[in-house]
């Protein structure tokens, strides 16, 4: 009961710290609308090889562009924790009686708010720019869980390194040389039939196309809901796995401190 | 509560043979011993890098001892962190205010955490705001917030809870001389209020001002404790120092005071000689002279009452500046 109101109490405080930062409202609402019409645009005739099996690119890379934001949003998540660690703040909640658990979850359920919203703005927008989306509302929710399960995961790890990393330039070393890659080793912009059998071989191994994969079945006229039922679950458990790292990460900064 | 042995309950710190040593090999305590009476506030005096911080650390639960017992308010500060952190309050080194949140906000949310609800808790953060001189600020964020008002929020949201047991750890460090009066007054308020304090400084004023009892930490260790009357009352006899305009051979000086039979506890820093004698102002004549016969030109002469500076010199053969700015950590 404590965890979750701890949680609650977190949440509210990240998003009341957001509300007054209206600068990063507006990027962060910026930021998937570039990505949409630039991605979309680049590689607008790549849906002409043949073999893609989609005919509308915009379609296609609208799932990848909002699976793209929430691996990104989740993985750079633990740079906040730094700066917590940094100012003070993570001392004083740690010598309280709050939840550990809660600290992370504080910050994950914010990012998750966020993303949501980016989501709907991305979709929105891919309306606009000729999309369709076939699997109506039940695809549209299967894409939300699919970024939230993928960003959640990730977020609790990011948060962990910051915690045994504490330092800003670690993360953002270690962020960039995992996130960019997992997104070329996905099919976010690439028809699966068209990527080298190692990519695709790779992938599957890979939760950025797990999310994307189920997001896009989901999205489409004949959803394979044994796929889709297969990636959530694998994510699921990501989740689960990544939130009790997370939570040992506190274990071994209270040992270093 | 758990299990307290009968001169626990007295005690609301008790530290024994405490060691931690940091990953990079810093061996931050190294069997440090002392214990606090409940109801009074005790300092930790020493210079940077002493082991105050750490020491604090393990007590609030932050950081994990190697070995060694560390006990609050009768409870393990190891076996039982949870209980621990409801027990105290702390106000870190570093300001723990959160400069995005107001200051209401932020009392309000540690409250949240020990479970403060509803009513009670407005009240609570209220009365505190209005206890330290916020009250007017309290809708402001903190950002905009002076050092004095950050520290003063740090004090209210560690004492949230009614804490039985206060950590400061170096509470007036980075303020300004008006802004750390205020804050004497505040702590000095709060030994009225049955609060067991801990305080942690490397001000010797601060320590002399405040605490009841103290103890001087050096490397990790306790070089001497007692009340700061008991411990400057160790010392016999005024504190004599001579600043030379400039260093002389230490030898020299040392062969040139060595005839003077009044002069006791002789230390040479660079161009500056420190010495004890029972009547200093007597004794100083006779050193001028013999210093300036062994070609040393004497720029100044100060005889002083003993203070904690001297007593810190005694203990660790270490002037206080000297040691401050060789710390570590």
């Amino acid at each position: 009961m404590n965890l979750v109101r701890h949680s609650w109490h977190m949440t509210v405080r990240h998003l009341r710290g957001l509300l007054r930062q209206p600068w990063w409202i507006a990027i962060s609402l910026a930021q998937p609308v570039t990505y949409l019409v630039l991605y979309g645009q680049l590689f607008k005739r790549i849906v002409e090889l043949p073999g893609f099996a989609a005919t509308s690119y915009i379609t296609f890379v609208t799932p990848g562009i909002v699976i793209m934001m929430s691996i990104f949003g989740g993985g750079w998540n633990g740079m906040g924790i730094i700066m917590e660690l940094d100012n003070g703040v993570m001392d004083r909640f740690l010598v309280s009686p709050v939840s550990r658990f809660a600290i992370i979850a504080g910050r994950l359920i914010q990012m998750s708010i966020i993303l949501v919203v980016q989501t709907a703005i991305v979709l929105i927008l891919g309306v606009i720019l000729g999309a369709r989306f076939d699997g109506g509302i039940v695809g549209l929710i299967v894409l939300m869980v699919s970024s939230v399960l993928l960003a959640v995961p990730f977020g609790a790890l990011s948060n962990a390194m910051g915690l045994t990393l504490r330092r800003t330039e670690s993360v953002i070393g270690a962020s960039n040389f995992i996130l960019l890659p997992m997104i070329f080793l996905s099919p976010v912009f690439m028809a699966p039939a068209l990527m080298p059998g190692w990519i695709r071989a790779v992938a599957r191994f890979n939760p950025v196309a797990w999310a994307v994969e189920s997001a896009r079945s989901a999205m489409s006229l004949t959803p394979d809901w044994s796929l889709i039922g297969t990636d959530l679950l694998l994510l699921v458990l990501l989740t689960c796995a990544a939130s009790w790292v997370a939570t040992k990460a506190f274990t071994s900064y209270q040992r270093s401190a | 509560m758990a299990t307290t042995d009968p001169i626990s309950r007295s005690l609301a710190i008790e530290v024994q043979a405490l060691v931690k040593t940091y990953p990079n090999n810093v061996r931050a305590l190294d069997g440090l011993t002392f214990a606090v009476p409940a109801g009074t506030v005790f300092g930790l005096l020493g210079p940077n890098g002493a082991g105050k911080s750490t020491t604090v650390k393990v007590l609030n639960t932050l950081s994990r001892p190697d070995s060694g017992i560390a006990r609050v308010a009768g409870l393990d500060v190891v076996q039982q962190p949870d209980a621990v952190r409801r027990s105290v309050g702390c106000v870190a080194q570093k300001s723990g205010v959160d400069i995005n949140a107001t200051g209401r906000e932020n009392l309000t949310l540690q409250g949240q955490f020990y479970g403060l609800r509803g009513a009670a808790l407005k009240a609570r953060v209220s009365h505190l705001l209005e206890r330290f001189g916020l009250a007017a600020a309290a809708d402001r964020e903190a950002r905009g917030y002076s050092g004095g008002m950050k520290r003063k929020l740090d004090v209210a949201m560690g004492l949230i809870h009614t804490p039985r047991v206060l950590f400061l750890d170096e509470p007036t460090t980075g303020l300004d001389p008006e802004a750390r009066a205020d804050l004497w007054t505040e702590i000095s308020r709060l030994s009225g209020d049955g609060i067991t304090v801990l305080l942690t400084t490397h001000y010797l004023e601060e320590a002399d001002q405040l605490a009841h009892k103290l103890a001087i930490v050096d490397r990790g260790r306790v070089v001497a404790e007692g009340t700061p009357d008991s411990l400057k009352g160790e010392l016999s006899g005024d504190a004599i120092q001579v600043d030379l305009t400039h260093a002389v051979e230490e030898s020299r000086v040392r062969a040139a005071l060595a005839g003077i039979p009044a002069l006791r506890e002789i230390a040479i820093e660079g161009a500056t000689v420190r010495a004890r004698a029972e009547k200093g102002g007597t004794a100083v004549p006779g050193m001028i002279t013999s210093l300036e016969a062994a070609g040393a030109r004497v720029a100044s002469v100060r005889v002083t009452r003993p203070s904690l500076e001297d007593v810190y010199l005694r203990h660790t053969g270490r002037t206080f500046s000297q040691a401050d700015q060789g710390g570590a950590r």
